[in-house]
């Protein structure tokens, strides 16, 4: 049980990487890591909304009428991202303005619906838990990442502390503008996803057909 | 079915015997009948949503702090008043607030300045205009009639900096902010915006001080009268009525001036502007 505990917590890490695996809460991941800090916040939220609508949701999975379980699960996220968005205007509020929308929108974070509908409404309370702790620490380590990358090259900074002095502020260090843009953590995550299908090819997904050629006997096609 | 699993929550099944009547009646019914799927989504509903309020009630008094302080903050910002040895309250006590009805540009006591919101007077019919396309610079739609505005006095009691607010349409999002003028009604102390959602690193370098720090000392008005002020492209150091504008925030600039014009304009603290060595000596 041990082990089994532990790799519920571990495998969303790397080997099964929510983002970088199932491709899942890509949205989030492009819009709030222009900064690191406002990505480390959004980690959090995330990381506890998961890890506690997973619990709830596995608590009552037995008595939940199957007709209403997706409303059910999404009622249950939605007010722990509500109490989130709250806790985060109380005592984060700086940080809640810029994040703003975000937040809210992690009601419809792919991960969390989705840990809860193939995990926690099959498996006890506490792995439940653990699952929903590990790919919310997976999201996070790869949101992480991409924030470093792109405060670091787009602000010249981390974390608000200069690094690189930007020629604006009289340095030498010219900002790439496109870092700060949204499509940059597209680019940014689909070199990391080459990057951990190269190391394990295992991830590397079989492809699900293969172009025939239909002219296998060698024709070629005539002008019609 | 899952491995059974100490941890089960009540309504996994327990023994009917240990619970009495409603629950126990309730945990009979068949998981997907339409009785109990009612019964579960108004339970559950019921349940959310006195977490949700609990969390939304405890937790306003100090959002609504947050706000007001984070407000009080940016005024003391743009007067060049911030310090950080003294509390943001104590330093707010030496600004007062008064308002001011935009139409007839005079202080006036139809509302109270400390609670009225612009931005809710907007809304409605009765307390706002609505701008014509040509008129509305800014992109603001409707007008409140009213408008809170903040003076800071010196040790003599006479009206040093003036404080006006300004919001209007970026690239991405409406920017909030606040003008600082000289009681001249014409030198910029300073501008600076409390909320926007501008993109972080272009548009969002509003926000760098040193952008910022550009606009202590330009003029809005040329000695004819005809307004100036913009934001433009290159060095502007020598121009009394520009500032240099944010590379790679062509919009948000464009926004910031227009926001700038249209608030100064006759549409918004013009009539005021123009009254205000008057107002001062009079009302002030």
């Amino acid at each position: 049980m041990a082990s089994n505990t532990r790799s519920v917590l571990v495998d969303p890490l790397v080997d099964n990487n929510p983002i970088m695996l199932q491709t899942l809460g890509i949205c989030s991941a492009l819009a709030v890591t222009s900064r690191m800090d406002t990505a480390l916040t959004m980690c959090i939220a995330l990381t506890a909304v998961t890890a506690f609508s997973n619990l709830f949701i596995s608590m009552i999975r037995q008595g939940v009428p199957p007709a209403i379980r997706i409303i059910v699960q999404m009622t249950i996220i939605a007010s722990l991202v509500i109490v989130v968005d709250q806790i985060l205007k109380a005592y984060a509020y700086e940080i809640s303005k810029t994040l703003s929308v975000f937040v809210g929108l992690i009601i419809t974070n792919c991960i969390v619906m989705g840990r809860a509908e193939a995990y926690a409404m099959s498996n006890p309370p506490w792995p439940s838990f653990l699952d929903g702790l590990g790919n919310g620490l997976g999201y996070s380590g790869v949101l992480m990442a991409v924030a470093f990358l792109r405060e670091l090259f787009g602000s010249g900074s981390l974390f608000g502390i200069t690094i690189l002095e930007k020629v604006t502020d009289g340095g030498w260090y010219v900002p790439n503008g496109l870092m700060l843009l949204p499509p940059s953590a597209f680019f940014i995550i689909g070199l990391m996803i080459w990057a951990l299908r190269t190391w394990k090819p295992a991830q590397t997904e079989r492809e699900e057909f293969t172009i025939q050629n239909a002219y296998a006997d060698g024709a070629k096609p005539t002008a019609a | 079915m899952p491995p059974e699993d100490p941890s089960r929550g009540p309504e996994d099944k327990a023994p009917r015997s240990r619970w009495p009547w409603p629950l126990s009646w309730f945990l009979a019914l068949p998981t997907d009948s339409t009785l109990r799927t009612m019964i579960t989504a108004v339970g559950l509903c019921f349940v959310c949503s006195i977490f949700v309020s609990a969390a939304a009630v405890s937790l306003r008094p100090i959002q609504e702090s947050n706000q007001r302080l984070d407000k009080q903050r940016n005024i003391l910002q743009v007067a060049g008043l911030m310090r950080e040895d003294a509390s943001i309250e104590e330093l707010f006590q030496s600004i007062e607030a008064r308002a001011v009805d935009l139409r007839t540009g005079r202080f006036t006591d139809a509302v109270d300045p400390a609670s009225f919101d612009q931005t809710i007077a907007a809304r409605d019919p009765a307390l706002s205009t609505a701008l014509a396309d040509a008129a509305d610079l800014a992109g603001i739609g409707r007008r409140a009639h009213y408008a809170t505005v903040y003076l800071v006095r010196d040790d003599a009691g006479a009206v040093r900096k003036v404080i006006l607010p300004v919001h209007g349409y970026g690239l991405w999002s409406t920017l909030y902010g606040f003008l600082a003028l000289q009681p001249d009604g014409n030198t910029i102390i300073g501008l600076q915006f409390y909320d926007h959602a501008e993109t972080p690193g272009l548009g969002g370098e509003v926000d760098n001080p040193k952008w910022r720090a550009q606009w202590q000392g330009k003029k809005l008005f040329d000695a004819e009268g005809a307004l100036q002020v913009a934001v433009a492209k290159g060095d502007t150091s020598a121009n009394p009525y520009a500032v240099d504008a944010l590379s790679g925030a062509t919009l948000t600039s464009r926004g910031v001036q227009n926001l700038l014009r249209y608030w100064v304009s006759a549409d918004g603290f013009g009539p005021f502007l123009s009254n205000l060595s008057q107002e001062l000596t009079t009302h002030g």
